[in-house]
């Protein structure tokens, strides 16, 4: 048992590197959601429009991400921008694109059900009682639309922080990558490394993640109707 | 820009490989947990002490951090304490790790919705509650769930896409080493976008039609 060796988290700046590893992904994965968000509203109204061919190419959209797995998805723009298309980009903004094309489908999928779930008679007691337009929006359709989201949608950010994880493999800094060179500087010094560092990445995720499964299954049964 | 077709024929012997390793770690991977679901959950219905404040802990664990990251745990970090895996070992272990919290959800779902009337009717014409879970809950509640099995089927299917990163020869690899060696960048991605196409896809449907199915079998529906 290696009852030695957890003191490698703790050398020099070993532990606020791991940290600022971690923000990394926390940021590729914060900046993906709020460009996600935005592009998967116009998705997710454009989904319940009447035309349905553009209703069934947002579909397909969709399936192409729920089908592909996103790590094949960062593969392809990762190795074919540059010899195919000529342009050069980084690992992180590879991550950023993708993540954000990826949350931009699901979220889309979460505005679309929130939007069709909706009872009719809300939109019709709206008008009922004289309300504008704008005050319908305001105040009956959004606020229940957001309720009926927000569970999604902080879920989707909890995949999302978990999924980048995977933006080691396209060559980004993340906290494995400061993971695995804490492991090779240290492999005589310290030969249990990757026991603990492994273990403390592990736990770090978990400590991001957890909160927000609590967060999604509070705001669940709060609004449960 | 054309596609070369000679080496695209010459290559489709890897994927046909490393697309049956990932058959073979899917298949594992979701029968394994499976089982591990449905035995977690029925722990959880029948709130056996311990066991049960356990399960809630590991489902937890499992589905607050990445794949990626229990996966070079097992493979890197374990050996330190003295247990070595093999590479195939750790990509199966792993996915049932993970596969096991998310399948313990869908069947706990399933078994909560079944509705406390057919549970006192059952109770009422004197069934144990072991027939209770085996002739009223459990052909309910796996009703159910089966839409939420299938998407954790799909879902892990998926995920084995992860295990090249513990040196398995998987669809990533070959599409990693193809471009590496030969530079046919487009025919190598091509081929690995329709290698997944080939695997998810018919799944997909498959579930999109059992379960339009089995929402006749639910009571009441």
């Amino acid at each position: 048992m290696p009852n030695s060796g957890v003191e490698v988290l703790f050398e020099g700046s070993n532990f606020e590197r791991l940290l600022g590893g971690l923000l990394v992904t926390i940021e590729i994965a914060f900046i993906s959601i709020m460009i996600g968000t935005i592009l998967g509203v116009v998705m997710g109204l454009l989904r319940t429009v009447p035309t349905r061919s553009l209703r069934l190419l947002l579909r397909l959209y969709l399936e192409a991400f729920r089908i592909i797995p996103i790590l094949v998805w960062l593969y392809v723009v990762h190795f074919s921008f540059s010899p195919l298309l000529h342009i050069d980009i980084s690992g992180e903004t590879t991550a950023i694109l993708v993540f954000s094309l990826w949350g931009a489908a699901e979220i889309g999928d979460i505005v679309r059900g929130a939007l069709e779930s909706m009872p009719k008679h809300q939109a019709e007691s709206g008008k009922a009682l004289g309300l504008s337009k704008g005050q319908l929006y305001r105040y009956v359709l959004i606020p229940q639309a957001v309720r009926r989201m927000l569970p999604g949608a902080i879920n989707l950010a909890t995949r999302m922080v978990k999924t980048t994880s995977l933006v080691v493999l396209i060559g980004v800094i993340d906290v494995v990558k400061v993971g695995q060179q804490i492991i090779e500087l240290g492999v005589i010094k310290a030969p249990n490394a990757s026991f603990w560092v492994y273990g403390l990445i592990f736990i770090l995720y978990f400590l991001v993640c957890y909160p927000l499964s609590v967060l999604s299954r509070k705001y669940e049964r709060r609004w449960q109707s | 820009m054309s596609l070369d077709w000679t080496f695209i024929a010459d290559s489709l012997p890897l994927y046909l490989d490393a697309m049956w390793l990932t058959v073979e770690l899917a298949l594992i991977a979701i029968i394994v947990s499976m089982i591990i679901g449905l035995l977690f959950s029925l722990v959880l219905f029948y709130r056996i002490k311990y066991l049960s404040g356990f399960i809630v802990g590991y489902v937890e664990l499992s589905r607050n951090t990445p794949l990626l990251v229990q996966l070079f745990f097992l493979y890197y970090g374990l050996p330190k304490i003295g247990l070595h895996l093999s590479e195939f070992d750790c990509a199966a272990i792993g996915l049932v790790f993970l596969g096991g919290s998310y399948m313990t959800e869908a069947f706990r779902s399933g078994i909560e919705a079944v509705s406390s009337s057919q549970l006192e009717s059952g109770l009422s014409i004197g069934l144990s509650k072991v027939q209770l879970v085996r002739y009223v809950i459990l052909p309910q509640a796996f009703a159910i769930s089966i839409p939420s099995l299938g998407a954790n089927a799909i879902f892990l299917l998926k995920e084995t896409s992860i295990v090249g990163a513990i040196a398995l020869m998987d669809l990533m690899n070959v599409a990693k080493d193809l471009i590496g060696m030969s530079y046919k960048t487009a025919e190598s991605l091509i081929l690995l976008v329709l290698a997944y196409l080939v695997l998810v896809l018919p799944l997909s449907l498959v579930l999109t039609w059992l379960e339009r199915r089995v929402r006749h079998a639910e009571f009441g529906g």
